[in-house]
């Protein structure tokens, strides 16, 4: 066993223990700061998978896209909402745990009747791209998948768009459940909520 | 076998463009008769240490530098006691930061307390990884190069963030929200900006982006093809670094030090290590995309045909490589000198005129930059890369 070998092996059982314990604890752990900051570092050890893999063009762009965007911009949000008040206890809290744990296990033995079953493309390690791979995504983004890459890029337009008409409080200036006109001060004045129960 | 024709091929290639350290230690190994897996595990330490070193002694020259010409900025005189011009007085700082108490605060979640400044600094000291001083003086010549870096620089608002959370005060969560929104709207016309350069050059790759611009000496330098690419990068560089004019995370006035408020002793360190390493590196990136890296301003090949020597002569390599770092330090310190004298000499800009500046000005003049280098690399491929 060569010394290359070995280090890929224990490189491979750290990054995947990271990704399964840290996944579990992003679900497992009560406090949601955690939880997001745990999903940095699942983010991060899958982008470490995809380097093993001799992707390293995917695994740079994993960590600018889901570490340093997705990931940062649900830490900001938690953080700009996040009140440390108790949730209110839920009525039959175990009948929907065991409901959720068994679509989760159905959900995962397919995933793992899948993996077993189908017969994997593996690629001569002697023959792999490896840098050559950016040139090789570039090339199929811009032909046989342009149309998949295209309608991404009209999907992230539509949620931008989504978003500014949700933020812009002059576009949409009735309450929702309401009907009453939302008052356009600042949002850091203490104002009525946005929401207002039905009495 | 093979893994010997592939040095030999490497070392053919290598012979014509400079040194190459890595090939003569495992030579001089092999000579003390260690297999080449072997030689080359002793060897991967030994980059990273210096680059480590290096970096750190930059810091060291750096907050010197900080230190005097703010001082003359003011008409002070600045440090003077400790050693020759005060050059010992970032050593007595450092050394006062080591040896003060470590807390954390009673309210404050030691955990995530602890691990912020460690995620603010590794990220900056990894992209070291892709800094070339000379053909083959960088640790690794990493296909994906400078996207590595961008890759890297956004893991650090998470470090920022957590420690601004965790330190359980509200400057410093507004601190930190502050450093990440800042990060986030900067990056973009950064990222743009650095791809007008792959798109002339071909390549992500650091060093096939200085031998591109090495043709004719300082005649074709990437600033005089990109002007505005240049401007935008050096501003977003400084956003990123969060240096003045754009210190809004730290801002005193606001803010008492931002997600540093309740740091002290060596945690405060590494953020203050970080935030200079960032800068040195920052400068290292805008003198590798835009002026020449490693490039002296004549050509060597010239110098080399008016001393009528052969350009793989011992001496000549000597004298380029010796060059290269000389130059790409010089570079390096001559924008650091710049963000500097911009630190002391400019006001701060509001919240809203920063990310105003960042969304409804950069981003749209770095998004046509990149088009008019786009139509110009097919108008001109001759002058702006094939």
């Amino acid at each position: 066993m060569s010394i290359a070998f070995t280090t890929q092996i224990i490189c491979f059982s750290v990054l995947s223990l990271v990704v399964i314990v840290g996944a579990l604890g992003v679900i497992l752990l009560e406090n949601i700061v955690y939880s997001a900051f745990l999903l940095g570092g699942v983010f991060m050890s899958v982008a470490g998978l995809y380097l093993l893999l001799n992707a390293s063009f995917v695994a740079a762009a994993q960590v600018l896209v889901y570490v340093g965007a997705v990931n940062v911009l649900i830490i900001f949000a938690i953080m700009l909402v996040n009140k440390k008040e108790d949730l209110k206890p839920i009525d039959n809290i175990k009948s929907r745990r065991i409901i959720s744990t068994s679509i989760c296990l159905t959900l995962l033995s397919l995933l793992i009747r899948v993996d077993l079953s189908n017969v994997w493309g593996l690629s001569d390690p002697n023959t792999s791209i490896g840098e050559e791979s950016t040139i090789r995504i570039g090339e199929h983004l811009f032909s046989d998948y342009l149309l998949p890459f295209e309608v991404a890029s009209v999907l992230l337009l539509m949620a931008m768009i989504g978003a500014i008409v949700l933020a812009r409080r002059d576009v949409m200036n009735e309450d929702i459940s309401t009907g009453l006109p939302v008052d356009q001060e600042l949002i850091e004045k203490s104002s009525e909520p946005l929401l207002i129960k039905k009495n | 076998m093979n893994e010997e024709l592939i040095y030999k091929v490497n070392n053919n290639k290598v012979l014509n463009s400079g040194l190459d350290l890595e090939y003569s230690f495992n030579e001089i190994l092999k000579g003390f008769g260690l297999s080449s897996e072997l030689a080359h595990i002793v060897w991967l330490p030994l980059p990273m240490l210096l680059v480590l070193v290096s970096a750190v002694v930059g810091v060291l020259v750096t907050v010197w530098l900080e230190r005097k010409i703010s001082a003359a900025a003011q008409q002070r005189i600045g440090p003077e006691y400790a050693g020759a011009l005060g050059v010992l007085q970032p050593i007595a700082d450092g050394l006062k930061l080591l040896v003060k108490e470590d807390i954390i605060p009673a309210k404050a979640d030691s955990v995530l307390f602890t691990a912020g400044p460690i995620l603010v600094l590794v990220p900056v000291i990894l992209s070291w990884l892709i800094v070339p001083f000379g053909q083959n003086l960088l640790i690794s010549n990493v296909g994906i190069g400078i996207f590595l870096w961008i890759a890297l620089s956004s893991i650090q608002p998470i470090g920022l963030l957590m420690s601004g959370y965790a330190s359980n005060n509200k400057y410093s969560l507004l601190g930190g929200l502050r450093a990440a929104a800042q990060s986030i709207s900067y990056e973009i016309p950064l990222a743009l900006s650095v791809l007008a350069i792959v798109l002339m050059t071909n390549s992500l790759s650091t060093v096939d982006i200085v031998n591109q611009q090495s043709g004719a000496g300082i005649l074709s330098w990437n600033i005089w093809r990109q002007p505005i690419g240049f401007v935008i990068f050096w501003i977003c560089a400084l956003a990123e670094c969060e240096r003045l004019p754009f210190d809004l995370p730290e801002a005193e006035e606001e803010l008492v030090a931002g997600y540093q408020t309740e740091y002290a002793g060596m945690k405060f360190a590494l953020f203050y290590l970080g935030s200079y390493i960032n800068l040195i590196l920052s400068a290292l990136l805008v003198s590798i995309l835009y002026l020449g890296g490693w490039g002296f301003p004549i050509p060597v090949e010239i110098i080399a045909k008016v001393l009528n020597l052969p350009i793989n002569a011992p001496v000549i390599q000597v004298f380029t490589a010796s060059i290269g770092i000389i130059m790409t330090v010089l570079k390096a310190y001559l924008l650091v000198f710049i963000a500097i004298l911009l630190r002391w000499t400019t006001p701060r800009v509001r919240i809203d005129q920063l990310l105003d500046l960042g969304w409804k000005f950069l981003l749209p003049i770095s998004l046509a930059n990149l088009l008019v280098t786009a139509g110009l690399k097919l108008a001109f491929p001759q002058f702006f890369g094939g």
